[in-house]
């Protein structure tokens, strides 16, 4: 079937540019037959781009070529991919739920006859394919019937009955419990001894030891190199993804050690029962709390249960001591809290409407007249006030929000919160989507709030970012707190530590540095 | 920044968008009686335009009140059976000697208590708008059937008979009434909080919600005023007719108040109209209707105009604004 000295699967030269920004730039690929190749980087470096290439649903800018046994397949063309046998398994499935397994492995490609649907047939075929995965549910289950972890395994068997050699799998672990993960592993094993090439995408190093056999890191964009199996170990993949400097912007003005110690925001022991599982924390006056983890460790969620924006199951939040617990966003506001969603466009601005009406929407009713008429002057004295302070171009007040670039956009978010006189500020993504000017102001916003006294938490999956603005920083692993790194003035915070933190790693490999202060609360 | 000739240029560029976005169907409304003036030669009379006024009156009432509930991207299909039920209350309560003007409040708040019923079912317990409302349109005409005996209840000494055939100063009262109501939602929407909540919550209920507004009340509010324009209507139903009948009464005048808002450029997800828009609507509609009259087209005739016209128009107005966003 295949020549031992030809990859299974090649790709060359690879970069994407979306609108003149480098999403990829010269990245190259090989994966063997029977092999696990795990592909890491940041969030960001350009992971999914590369795996969307791969499956044809974007195209490669020129030059780049994807080579299936040594031959050039069409790029950006889904159906070819697929019938060269690369088939993706993304995060969220694509089932329908209400019918059966077998049907859904047939999915589009029904076995019928004369138009009508052949269920024998089809559980026939369905039963050798389950076989080869050596699962243990029978191909007439109804997939809503089915755990997470099986309706994966109904996914890779969808892709096996389209023949498929080449298997993305896009963190495959992350929803699933210890059990169904073994069992992933196992028909993974069983995929190898099939000759079948699986791409690995995991954030978990404890994956990555244990299943790959080589490991490809990407950092912005660009290839940094391949790892064999005995040259894989933490410290140097943590290096290799995220090895570069700080840049220059993030000037600190405000001290850590200027904040007064006195609590502003105290966090105990909150949980949804789902997604965040008991976290406590505190943040002080004056300090910029920075919370760092991967992409569904339970951050956002963490802070809209502070906010009060979902309901939280278990414990307390306090806002200089009094117990406040919110149960809406609207007693969060009352109490002085105020929350920047990191979805500006879904759930924050309201893009039909003025500027100046998304600035005052959460104060006109404190500004109003006899109780519920609109203080026209007042709404643009605050809105002035904004533009001037946050630097917001704009040609009027009254231009719609809408119409505004990412940056004035997010500024006129925060003007909006700035304008309640909040006491704590909980900032989800500040900088997402944001041109590196604005980016570079708001931190400076940031910076400044801090000196005036307000405690602000910062959630960023930018490790910079968190770094250069950061007095302290949590980490969070899967709804829990799992580490603290404080920044002193001789030894600033780390990449390397957060990663690690949040990779995991510290489970079953504990980096300590000297020049940091890592607790560890693992439960 | 960029030089000043530029900046003013599409400064005037923005106003003048603005203005043609804010006139919306205003042209339209002309054009249709500049037209039928020409192809009749009695349109643009005082007469034939105050029958026009009155006859759009009561859409434009019911209109104002959809047009609440359409910004805040819900819908109101019970509205015509809600003015069935308020109209025969009216009348009931307009029987009883020597204190029949309590019809007035009688209808109005009956139609207050079926819009906030609505309103409850659709802020408390999320129900869909469309769902809720469908089964109103069909329970609440029972109701009026119901209390109305299913027959036409007359009373030709009704007390506030004024309302539905009076003139102030040669100008009927049914449209001094529809003025004040299309001021009254003006005020309410241009210069209140309430206002402003409406067409946030209208625009992005999620992000309202996160912005501490009060959501339910926006939404019991825009149901609760639209019911209670509906109670109104049905006031001015029966006040025209002196009797009121639970089965005729209001049949698909929903339809009609929707087509005007839609008409008038607000927008069926929410978040963007305006007043005047419904009220430009609402005249087209009743233009339409007495111009063709006045022409000799026939009734059946009357419907598919009416609907094609409706069509047409708001195609045309969805063409128009979609180039002017895209600059």
């Amino acid at each position: 079937m295949y020549e031992p000295n030809i990859p299974l699967l090649k790709m060359n030269h690879i970069s994407k540019t979306f609108d003149g920004i480098k999403a990829l730039q010269d990245v190259s690929l090989t994966a063997w037959s029977g092999e696990v190749h795990a592909l890491m980087g940041e969030n960001g470096a350009g992971k999914s781009t590369l795996m969307k290439i791969l499956s044809g649903a974007l195209t490669p800018d020129k030059g780049g070529e994807i080579l299936v046994d040594g031959q050039t397949i069409p790029t950006g063309n889904t159906r070819a991919s697929r019938s060269y046998g690369i088939a993706v398994i993304y995060q969220e499935l694509s089932l329908s739920p209400n019918l059966s397994v077998a049907q859904n492995i047939f999915l589009g490609v029904e076995k019928s006859r004369g138009g009508v649907i052949n269920r024998k047939a089809m559980l026939a075929s369905a039963k050798p394919v389950l076989d080869r995965l050596g699962v243990s549910f029978e191909p007439d289950a109804l997939v809503r019937n089915l755990s997470l972890g099986e309706c994966q395994l109904v996914e890779i068997a969808r892709a096996l009955s389209l023949d498929a050699r080449i298997i993305v799998m896009d963190e495959p672990t992350t929803s699933l419990s210890g059990r169904e993960t073994e069992k992933l592993f196992e028909v993974i094993a069983r995929l190898k001894t099939q000759g079948i090439a699986v791409i690995y995408i995991s954030h978990r190093m404890e994956e990555i030891y244990r299943l790959s056999d080589r490991c490809t890191v990407l950092r912005d964009g660009t290839y940094v190199g391949t790892l064999d199996k005995n040259e894989i170990n933490a410290e140097r993949l943590v290096t290799m993804m995220v090895g570069r400097d700080i840049s220059s912007f993030y000037k600190k003005e405000h001290k850590a050690s200027d904040s007064s110690r006195d609590i502003v925001l105290s966090v105990d022991d909150l949980s949804d029962g789902k997604l965040v599982k008991g976290c406590s924390f505190q943040v002080h006056r004056g300090e910029v709390l920075g919370i760092s983890g991967l992409v569904g460790s339970g951050r956002t969620e963490l802070l809209r249960l502070i906010y009060g924006a979902d309901t939280a199951v278990r414990g307390n939040v306090h806002v200089e001591g009094e117990n406040v617990s919110p149960k809406s966003p609207r007693e969060a506001l009352h109490k002085g809290i105020v929350y920047l969603t990191e979805d500006r466009k879904g759930l924050g601005l309201f893009l039909d409407m003025t500027i100046s009406d998304n600035v005052n929407v959460m104060v006109s009713i404190r500004d109003a007249i006899l109780g519920g008429i609109r203080h026209f002057s007042m709404a643009s004295q605050r809105t002035d006030r904004a533009i001037k302070n946050l630097a917001i171009r704009t040609l009027s007040i009254k231009q719609k929000v809408g119409s505004l670039s990412g940056g004035n956009q997010q500024k006129v978010l925060l003007a909006r919160l700035l304008e309640a006189n909040p006491k704590v500020i909980l900032l989800d993504e500040p900088t997402r989507g944001v041109d590196i000017g604005a980016k570079s102001e708001i931190y400076k916003l940031i910076d400044e709030l801090a000196s005036h006294g307000l405690a602000i938490v910062v959630v960023s999956s930018e490790l910079p970012e968190i770094i250069g603005i950061a007095d302290r920083c949590l980490v969070m692993s899967e709804g829990e707190i799992v580490g603290e790194v404080t920044a002193t003035s001789e030894h600033p915070i780390t990449q390397e530590a957060l990663m690690t933190l949040s990779t995991g790693l510290n489970r079953s490999n504990t980096v300590h540095k000297a020049s940091e202060v890592i607790q560890e609360n693992l439960i | 920044m960029t030089s000043t000739p530029l900046r003013d240029q599409s400064r005037v560029a923005t106003r003048m968008r603005s203005t043609f976005v804010a006139l919306g169907m205003l042209p339209v409304l002309i054009l249709l009686a500049i037209a039928f003036q020409l192809m009749t030669g009695k349109f643009l009379t005082g007469n034939n335009l105050s029958i026009v006024m009155q006859q759009a009156s009561i859409n434009i009432v019911l209109a104002a009140g959809m047009t609440f509930v359409i910004l805040t991207a819900g819908i109101d299909l019970s509205v015509g059976s809600i003015l069935a039920a308020s109209a025969i209350v009216a009348v009931k309560i307009s029987l009883w000697p020597g204190l029949g003007l309590l019809g007035i409040p009688a209808g109005i708040l009956t139609g207050l208590a079926f819009g906030l019923f609505n309103g409850v079912l659709i802020s408390f317990l999320r129900l869909p708008p469309f769902i809720v409302t469908l089964g109103a349109l069909t329970a609440v005409r029972g109701m009026a059937r119901l209390m109305g005996d299913d027959t036409t209840i007359f009373n030709p000494d009704l007390p506030f008979a004024f309302i539905g055939n009076g003139n102030i100063l040669g100008v009927p009262c049914l449209a001094i009434i529809a003025m004040v109501v299309v001021l009254l939602s003006w005020f309410i929407l241009r210069a209140t909080v309430l206002g402003t909540w409406i067409y946030a919550t209208g625009g992005n209920q999620e992000a309202a919600r996160l912005a501490g507004i009060k959501v339910w009340l926006v939404l019991l509010f825009a149901y609760g005023i639209s019911g209670l324009f509906a109670g109104l209507g049905g006031v001015m139903s029966s006040a025209r007719l002196y009797a009121a009948n639970g089965l005729q009464l209001g049949q698909s005048n929903e339809l009609d108040a929707i087509a005007a808002v839609i008409l008038g450029g607000t927008s069926l997800v929410g978040g963007v109209g305006s007043i005047w828009g419904t009220l430009v609507g609402a005249l087209i509609i009743a233009v339409l209707s007495n111009g063709l009259i006045l022409m000799g087209v026939s009734d059946i005739w009357q419907f598919i105009i009416k609907g094609l016209v409706i069509i047409v128009a708001v195609a045309l107005d969805r063409y128009r604004m979609k180039g002017g966003a895209r600059t």
